[in-house]
């Protein structure tokens, strides 16, 4: 007999872990950004439990600095595999006093997520919660557990995590506490787009090659033109930016917060063109997240107070 | 020690071919300075899994902690604990790929917790690479290591003779370090496939290209071997092996495209372990130990004539049958143990508790979870020296050990050396709910009793 292929294996072992998840916890949702990791994980969930619908909901924590392009499918999407959509809002967390909006023209709504996911798996007692993280797109995520135990406060305890051994998952919990599931772990950028090819996935215009209006920033590329729900610039510019805003070709590599999501200027408009400009990258993809050159520990930051 | 990037051949193509690729899961183990991290460098180098700005990342680092050199151990070490101590907590997992096949490393730390970190390592590899330096030659190091891998049930080892440049590539030196090796490990059980192979990993000799350096070692590259060599090949002709994760229930009155009215849909979802199912099968299924048909084998994509190992699948069968998470689906003709008490090796995982005989845990076997009690501690196993001893029947950090389990109902096993997935277990704290013990069954004992029998391993 052939041996599977390494797409069939990595699909095999997420859909192993996503009727884990199910078994294991009462309430889990599913974190869903309307990115592509997101986009595999909801795809691999209709597999997993065919033909019962989802048996956890959705659950978008919206940071209000949203392209429209990734709203409008996430709606049509949640459609499609007939999921039901629960949404965290960062305004109403802000408006609630729950947190602080940064100020500057850096600012970003990235951190602020953080309390709104917490408030939101809280509100609706989630007990697990499902997230398209990767061991190969950060350093502090290559320690990531498939079942990652937070704290009554929602923290990950890098340095007292569970071993994993087989296909043995330890869901296990006091309560209050929670626990994060990768589904995703052992798959890299490559093996998303190679999959996304395969499986024929259709996928936000975002990532696609288009003309848009772009300020290049601390060596980022980010889009100008985006306002919040309330008319407000998402990208406030700074007087002497205003003339160095240009119309680029580009398409975005990783799809989240419109604040602090790089493009890449490309001309890949198939997920071929994709492919292939993936496989010729020298840069990772998070080379084009603010939110991760904050400092050389960010994301293991983030992620011990309860980031996604 | 430099670098390994500075003079690098242009890297080979990261892509592997979807159609055609199959996956390697691998573990290293090795001592300090044994070279590792500048070995995995150059795999993930040379297959470009290694990107710019990581490369910058860990240069800028490596400057600012005042390292001589590039430190390759920083691009896993993202943990602030590990950068500021300079020691790796943890299993790093890292991917590379080439056209043939996508890899998966669990690399594992050589310092005091390797045991701990090597065996959750090795519970999902097919493959070790154990690194011996080629002016040390066998240390006991390597004989732990070994060991490990043979109780883990690795099936290939790839004995990686290094720094070969340091011993002038002298074919003698080479010669006694694979003869001292064999002459150790062939004292073991379960003993795997060993492929040595004279390497440089700081030059690059025989990692990715044979090297003309070693005119008299006539086997592959080790990517070579590792693109080639064939794992998991006996799996499929292993007994058919189906744990129940979930039982899949639309009690909907829709109508699927693909299977009809849903209304009286039921499934049984789940992996396949090892053998293969076709539809018509004659199965038993436990708890209940009925035999009834398969008549069904379901996907997304639809129905499948077969179930092969490693795939998921949703099974459906001929009688109402009771069975659910925790259950297991067999061939009729192929039986599993059933047994409420068994002996098992044990690796103690707690830093903070210690195992005693009586202690009480969770024990989760595939997708089971009961409650069981350490009945008896036979004994602990001197790593180093492969003795076993019963003097001492506490088991701390990192120990090994033979020990019997009674569980608060029967379970449906396998041996380990039978079934790597149907033969393991872990133990829960039921205080901590933490995972405080790998084990691996050895066989069950009857309600008569066979005290005197020798014990495997």
């Amino acid at each position: 007999m052939s041996a599977i292929t390494h797409l069939q294996f990595l699909e095999s072992e997420a859909i192993y872990i996503l009727r884990e998840t199910a078994a294991q916890f009462e309430k889990p949702a599913l974190l869903f950004s309307g990115g592509k990791d997101s986009i595999v994980m909801a795809w691999l969930a209709r597999k997993a439990f065919y033909p019962s619908r989802l048996p956890f909901k959705l659950l978008h924590v919206d940071t209000g600095h949203n392209f429209p392009e990734a709203m409008e499918y996430r709606d049509w999407f949640v459609q499609e595999i007939g999921a039901d959509l629960v949404v965290g809002s960062v305004q109403k967390s802000i408006d609630d006093g729950r947190v602080q909006e940064e100020k500057g023209h850096n600012a970003s709504r990235n951190k602020l997520q953080t309390v709104t996911l917490l408030d939101t798996i809280e509100e609706h007692q989630f007990d697990a919660c499902l997230g398209g993280g990767r061991r190969d797109e950060e350093k502090a995520r290559a320690k990531e557990r498939f079942f990652s135990h937070r704290n009554e406060f929602g923290q990950w305890d890098p340095k007292n995590q569970r071993p994993e051994l087989w296909n043995i998952f330890n869901g296990r919990k006091h309560f209050g506490e929670h626990f994060r599931v990768f589904p995703l772990s052992n798959w890299t950028e490559m093996d998303i787009w190679q999959y996304i090819r395969q499986e024929n996935i259709p996928l936000p215009s975002l990532y696609f090659s288009h003309k848009r209006q772009i300020i290049e920033r601390h060596g980022q590329l980010l889009a100008v033109g985006l306002n919040d729900e309330r008319g407000n610039p998402i990208i406030p510019l700074l007087d002497e930016e205003k003339p160095r805003v240009k119309e680029m070709v580009i398409r975005f590599r990783t799809v989240g917060d419109a604040s602090c999501t790089g493009a890449v200027e490309s001309t890949a408009s198939t997920i071929d063109d994709i492919v292939a400009e993936v496989a010729a990258a020298r840069q990772t993809e998070r080379g084009t997240r603010a939110d991760d050159k904050r400092s050389e520990t960010a994301m293991e930051d983030r992620k011990k107070e309860g980031y996604f | 020690m430099s670098s390994p990037i500075s003079h690098l051949p242009s890297p080979i193509s990261g892509i592997v071919d979807a159609s055609e690729s199959s996956l390697l899961r691998f573990t290293t183990a090795g001592s300090v300075d044994d070279g590792k991290s500048t070995l995995i460098g150059r795999l993930l180098y040379d297959s470009k899994s290694i990107f710019e700005d990581q490369l910058l990342a860990v240069e800028e680092s490596s400057k600012r902690r005042g390292d001589a050199h590039v430190n390759l151990a920083l691009l896993t070490d993202g943990l602030r604990a590990e950068r500021e101590q300079g020691i790796t907590i943890d299993v790093a997992y890292r991917y590379f790929a080439t056209p043939k096949r996508k890899f998966i490393i669990a690399d594992t730390p050589g310092h005091i917790q390797y045991t701990r970190n090597m065996v959750t390592g090795a519970s999902t590899a097919d493959l070790a690479i154990i690194l011996i330096d080629a002016r040390l030659g066998v240390i006991e190091q390597t004989m732990r290591h070994t060991y490990l891998a043979s109780l883990l049930r690795i099936g290939h080892i790839v004995l990686a003779v290094n720094k070969m440049d340091l011993v002038n590539f002298d074919q003698a030196v080479y010669d006694k370090i694979v003869a001292d090796y064999m002459k150790f490990a062939s004292g073991l059980e379960n003993l795997p496939n060993v492929t040595p192979i004279p390497m440089s990993a700081l030059n690059g000799d025989n990692v990715v290209e044979k090297s003309d350096a070693t005119p008299w070692y006539t086997g592959p590259s080790l990517l070579q071997h590792l693109e080639t060599v064939q794992v998991h090949t006996e799996t499929a002709a292993d007994a058919a092996r189906f744990p129940v994760q979930w039982v899949v229930r639309p009690i909907s009155d829709r109508e699927d495209a693909k299977l009809g009215n849903l209304h009286d849909y039921r499934g049984f979802a789940g992996r396949m372990a090892s053998g293969t199912f076709r539809v018509g099968d004659d199965v038993l299924v436990y708890p209940s130990e009925m035999t009834t048909k398969i008549t069904g084998i379901h996907t997304f994509e639809g129905p499948q004539p077969e179930a092969i190992p490693q795939l998921s699948y949703s099974i459906t069968v001929a009688d109402e049958i009771d069975t659910s998470r925790g259950g297991m689906i067999v061939k009729a003709n192929e039986p599993v143990q059933t047994a409420q008490e068994f002996d098992a090796m044990i690796c103690w995982f707690a830093d903070k508790k210690t195992l005693k005989p009586r202690g009480r845990f969770h024990l989760r076997h595939t997708t089971n979870d009961v409650r069981a009690v350490v009945t008896e501690v036979h004994y602990k196993v001197n790593i180093s020296t492969l003795e076993k001893s019963a003097e001492n029947k506490e088991f701390a950090l990192n120990d090994i050990g033979c020990i019997r389990i009674r569980c608060a109902s029967p379970i449906f096993f396998d041996s380990y050396t039978q079934n790597r997935t149907t033969g393991s277990f872990v133990l829960v704290d039921e205080q901590t709910n933490s995972t405080v013990a790998a084990g691996m069954i050895l066989k069950a004992l009857t309600d008569a009793g066979d005290e005197d029998a020798e014990v495997a391993i």
